[in-house]
């Protein structure tokens, strides 16, 4: 699940697009990085094993309207590797504590891929902090019969080609992905998201037991052509959540965000903005 | 010199267009290709040319582990030391696997071994591994914890087979109320530990602390020099001076009348080894987590799985001796005292090499080889030699 290398290395976007900072914070032991920009209510954005990535259009985007916060994971990129890192539970548990720290209330929390993975499980756990939960491309649970790539036994190459819908859009991306400095992060993100999700492979047993406990409105966004999380885990997340929306964006792969950066934040907005008129 | 005959018992009827096809041997390659009336067959095959090295006068005859895959057909390789036991009558009895990250019980290893050990009356080598890349892949445990897992396992049964039980054990990945397995190991305090593994720098470093025996699997005989030479290097840092007694070459050996005769031979054969059974591509060999960055980095660089190699290129590079009688010795005792081990782990069986021809190799090397290394050490190693 790594960047397209069009959409990150160093930021120079200014003006719209540039309303963000780049920083560093400590919860408890662990030193991470984080990028946050605009203004509004909190949305947590957890990103997935390829890492933080830059400040993408879909971010920039919904700044507009909300406080946008996309920390990079303990073990991720420059944050730290803290000793306790095993499993996806100790990162949904150290997001809690991040709440706590930043004492955010009304949080739209949003992940992707790893990231929905860690989402579910701290929704399931206390979803006092959240407004909404959105998962996108989302692990964490398994279902039987979905033909699904194995995103660890196949070439750098094919894995970047699996993620997208627009083959273009790959080869722009794979054509570019070979720059040297970027091969200590590549190789970190691997490593740390093989410890988390190589067995078993990339969901917990456990998780689609509970999922019922989470009591906010939930949005589900799947790419329409997902190769690693296809679509039926949509409607299967959407089985386990109680009242769970599904918004399933057609000619896209696997991170909507990137490859349908307009279309994933209108269903965002559209959904957030429903979620107010509700309550 | 000791010679053990080193077995990794491939599938030699695979189907070779179809491996190329699948682009590896492991893992992937469909066990549609596996036919259990051939692979009964080649069991009892292999188990007899075990039984014949004994006879032959091999010093050892040496097992191995590998999961899902043509190359070898020894994902319990206890079982196959078992049925050696009663049989190899003189010979060490040594398996080069167990895979100990691989195993979710530990103590099943402890006892295994155990009982292997008093089977064979004190004759068994104790092999702990890692465990290639492929096996994470094939056996579903990850990589990441690995290097955790086989620390953890090692202790335990090493524990296990000294400490009198019954105790317990809590540690991050195996936790026990009661560790006290019977039968205890026949030897005092346990049977030889040996280690192989690639070149792994930081396996070395600790096979050397713990005076355990290293065994340096397929590689050119320079890169074994250094690798060698790092485990006397890390001897002396721990305050002792290595024997060569505890380097293990791991080598295919094989003896024809003539030199030219020897590699017409052998060629087909090596090469299926070198160019299908040991083929897979680097995300198998490597994944993630397996081993740290820097080490990763440069595996990528190197671009290890590449090209074809001929018999002539593993000839020259030193992975292999072949050739007649009088070059295969000069070859092995140039070898030996290059790189100053004083124990040669030889494949006299490898890819498809059939009954006839493995016979033949092995009684070749047991009477034009073995007599002249009998009471051969290491001549003249110096540091100078392996740079």
């Amino acid at each position: 699940m790594e960047w397209p290398a069009p959409l990150r290395g160093p930021v120079r976007q200014r003006g719209t697009m540039a309303n963000h900072s780049i920083s560093t914070m400590s919860i408890r032991d662990c030193r991470i990085r984080l990028m946050r920009g605009g203004a509004g209510a909190p949305l947590l954005f957890l990103h997935g094993g390829g890492g933080m990535g830059i400040w993408l259009p879909s971010m920039a985007r919904l700044a507009k309207k909300f406080d946008v916060i996309a920390p990079e994971h303990p073990g991720f990129g420059e944050s730290d590797t803290p000793a306790w890192l095993d499993t996806i539970a100790d990162l949904a548990n150290f997001y809690l504590d991040f709440l706590d720290q930043l004492d955010l209330r009304g949080v739209h929390l949003v992940g992707s891929s790893l990231g929905g993975w860690i989402a579910a499980d701290l929704a399931i756990h206390n979803c006092n902090r959240l407004a909404s939960l959105t998962l996108v491309g989302a692990a964490g649970i398994y279902v039987d019969g979905v033909e699904q790539v194995d995103t660890f036994l196949c070439s750098e190459e094919k894995r970047i080609r699996d993620l997208f819908f627009d083959p273009d859009l790959a080869e722009a991306v794979i054509a570019s992905s070979e720059r040297p400095e970027m091969e200590d992060a590549v190789l970190k993100n691997r490593m740390v998201t093989a410890k988390l999700a190589w067995q078993p492979r990339n969901h917990d047993p456990h998780l689609h037991k509970w999922l019922h406990r989470i009591k906010v409105p939930t949005l589900l966004i799947w790419g329409g052509h997902d190769r690693l999380f296809p679509k039926e885990y949509a409607f299967a997340y959407q089985r386990l959540i109680p009242g769970a929306k599904v918004a399933v964006i057609p000619d896209c792969g696997h991170l909507p965000h990137v490859e349908k950066g307009d279309a994933f934040a209108a269903e965002l907005e559209a959904f957030i903005g429903g979620t107010r008129i509700a309550a | 010199m000791k010679f053990f005959n080193f077995h990794l018992m491939p599938y030699r009827h695979a189907d070779l267009d179809a491996i190329a096809k699948n682009g590896s041997a492991w893992v992937t390659l469909s066990n549609r290709h596996y036919d259990p009336q051939k692979g009964a067959e080649l069991y009892h095959e292999y188990l007899d040319q075990m039984e014949l090295a004994d006879k032959l006068g091999f010093d050892g005859v040496c097992l191995n582990e590998h999961h899902q895959t043509a190359y070898g057909m020894m994902p319990i390789p206890g079982i196959l030391a078992g049925a050696l036991a009663r049989n190899v009558k003189r010979a060490k009895l040594a398996i080069l696997g167990r895979a100990l990250p691989l195993i979710n019980n530990p103590l099943m290893v402890a006892e295994e071994y155990a009982i292997l050990d008093n089977l064979t009356r004190g004759r068994l080598i104790a092999g702990f591994v890692r465990g290639i890349g492929a096996e994470y892949h094939a056996m579903g445990i990850n990589p990441a914890h690995s290097q955790e897992r086989y620390s953890e396992a090692h202790d335990l049964i090493v524990r296990a087979w000294t400490e009198p039980g019954p105790f317990s054990y809590a540690g991050k990945h195996y936790q026990f109320r009661y560790v006290n397995p019977w039968p205890r190991p026949y030897q005092k305090p346990h049977p030889p530990i040996w280690i192989p593994s690639q070149g792994s720098g930081s396996t070395i470093r600790w096979a050397a602390r713990m005076r355990y025996t290293y065994c340096q699997t397929l590689s050119p005989i320079a890169a074994v020099a250094r690798f060698f030479q790092m485990y006397r290097d890390e001897a002396e840092k721990a305050g002792y001076h290595a024997s060569p007694d505890q380097l293990a070459w791991s080598n295919t050996i094989y003896v024809a009348e003539t030199d030219e005769k020897a590699v017409r031979e052998a060629r087909p054969h090596l090469e299926a080894l070198m160019n299908y059974f040991l083929k897979m591509p680097t995300e198998m060999l490597l994944p993630p987590g397996y081993t740290d960055p820097a080490s990763m980095k440069r595996v990528r660089a190197a671009k290890v799985t590449g090209k074809p190699q001929s018999i002539e290129d593993v000839i020259k590079a030193g992975v292999v001796i072949v050739g007649s009688p009088n070059t295969v010795r000069e070859k092995l005792a140039e070898y030996q005292d290059l790189a100053g081990f004083n124990t040669s782990l030889t494949k006299t069986q490898f890819g498809t090499l059939p009954d006839d021809m493995a016979r033949a190799n092995m009684t070749a090397i047991a009477q034009e080889i073995l007599p002249h290394f009998r009471d051969r050490s290491p001549q003249g190693t110096r540091r100078e030699a392996a740079e």
